[in-house]
């Protein structure tokens, strides 16, 4: 592989020596846990380990500053997160469906035809951004044209730091959003904001504040993520095109291609959890009200569980990455981000003979003394038709 | 050609024939509910359980570690617990029932 695409893995030494690491994060510090058994472990005892802490605090940075609102069911404990992901479960398995499917393809075949009408092309501003948003469209089952609002936010909307600045763009999906429920509120549709006033919990209606959470939720937890999957997979083609050439011999493969990519890129590091009780990991004291963060990119190349974990086999065979999370809290939108990627992979396998790089600048993630790629903040490149 | 059986949480019981591939693979074919294989078959997800019937649990070939790991954190699991995605359809499987987990 050459090193554009090549995202290292800056937890090794760590991970082996001591399986966590401590961090500062806005005065609330976290302790990352960096091995595979671990961090499964960790993401399944939810009784020890909380998501449903004071709303932002399990995010890493810490959005305690920037909203109120309690994402669900992401923030939300069992046996509770399961009667509200019940809700929502079903609609976000449609991906599933052929009809969603064949949206997606045409969706994903003409936005590969428009770029590769381009010599230089924005990745990023130009292709990544606006299928992502375009495909959430789909997911929210809501008309296409409202994608080119969100495109228009550009990609740090729901960056979350500490100064006003960010404030007040988390507050242009928040307000948006706020209209958004009230609109279908007067005129119910089939989309997601009409399903879920709709929808009875625990004997009553969802309140407004209820459905906000879940909404945020859709829009935040697949817009850098998926952002990041797409640009990372672009720039992996660009460098390896005999991965193209493979894909297109052999589609069968592409399941394995998409499980694999997610866990090399891990498009989010980690999350954290709150602690409940003094308890201990790897000899490591954790007290309560303490944080924790599950370190998703770090289990994802430990050695003990992925033979060769810094290099990718298109067709590994057993693959048990938690690239989407895992246990009660896995990813809500998996369905939906797999589906995009395997379709994607298989049209550029079909339409695209080579990537050229023209130019990139790293997206380099800050974690105490870790430095860690996540993507890329530009990148150029030029589709080179078959 | 093995008849694998197929009994979903609704109760639904569908018999379906395959020769090979895996058994995720044969219910996702034929849309078995409760059979989502979100990975498509890599021992990721756990979203393809099913609890095999005790009477042809030995006739499987044991479950490997990443595969038992895995399940360990399924809140489904039992004793005749596993992932349909690991298991490949033999001649020796004709008649095999599983009941699907979720």
């Amino acid at each position: 592989m050459r090193n554009k695409s090549r995202i290292p893995d800056p937890f090794e030494k760590a991970r082996l020596e001591k399986g966590w690491e401590s961090i500062n994060d806005q005065d609330d510090p976290v302790s990352m846990i960096l091995r595979h058994k671990d961090v499964r472990r960790c993401a399944h005892n939810y009784k020890t380990f909380q998501s449903g802490a004071t709303p932002g605090r399990i995010v890493v940075p810490s959005e305690v500053n920037i909203r109120d609102t309690r994402q669900i069911p992401f923030e939300v404990d069992p046996p509770l997160h399961g009667e509200y992901r019940a809700l929502v479960e079903g609609w976000f398995k449609r991906p599933l469906e052929q009809g969603y499917q064949e949206q997606l393809q045409h969706l994903i075949r003409t936005s590969i035809e428009e770029a590769l009408s381009k010599d230089d092309l924005d990745l990023i501003s130009e292709f990544s951004l606006p299928l992502q948003s375009r495909a959430l469209t789909f997911l929210l089952n809501i008309p296409f044209t409202e994608a080119e609002t969100w495109i228009s936010w550009g990609t740090h909307v729901f960056r979350s730091e500490e100064s006003a600045l960010d404030k007040d763009k988390a507050n242009i999906l928040y307000d948006y959003i706020d209209q958004a429920i009230d609109q279908a509120a007067a005129q119910p549709g089939e989309d997601l904001y009409s399903m879920l006033l709709s929808c009875e919990f625990q004997g009553r209606k969802l309140t407004k504040e209820e459905i906000k959470g879940v909404m945020i939720l859709t829009f935040a937890g697949g817009r850098d993520t998926v952002i990041n999957a797409l640009n990372n997979s672009i720039a992996y083609f660009a460098d390896n095109p005999a991965s193209l050439i493979r894909l297109n011999q052999e589609p069968e493969i592409v399941h394995q291609t998409v499980e694999e990519l997610i866990r090399y890129f891990s498009p989010l590091t980690h999350m954290g959890r709150v602690v409940t009780e003094d308890t201990q990991v790897c000899n490591h004291a954790l007290s309560s009200d303490s944080r924790i963060s599950l370190c998703w990119a770090s289990a994802n190349r430990d050695p003990a569980v992925f033979e060769n974990p810094n290099e990718i086999q298109l067709d590994r065979k057993i693959n048990p990455h938690v690239g989407f999370g895992f246990s009660h809290h896995k990813c809500l939108g998996a369905t939906h981000a797999r589906q995009i990627l395997r379709i994607l992979y298989k049209t550029l396998a079909e339409l695209v003979k080579e990537i050229k790089i023209i130019g990139a600048e790293e997206n380099i993630e800050h974690w105490g003394d870790f430095r860690r790629k996540v993507g890329f903040n530009e990148l150029r490149v030029q589709f080179i038709p078959k | 050609m093995a008849k694998i059986t197929f009994i979903t949480q609704d109760g639904e019981n569908l018999s379906v024939e395959g020769d090979s591939g895996s058994l995720m693979q044969l219910a996702s074919q034929h849309n078995v509910k409760g059979i989502d294989a979100d990975c498509g078959g890599v021992c990721s997800c756990a979203t393809c359980h099913v609890h095999v019937d005790p009477k042809f649990i030995d006739a499987l070939e044991p479950a490997s570690e990443t595969e038992m790991d895995l399940l360990e954190f399924d809140d489904k699991v039992n004793d005749y617990s596993r992932l349909s995605c690991q298991i490949n359809i033999t001649e020796k499987l004709d008649g095999l029932v599983v009941k699907v987990a979720n």
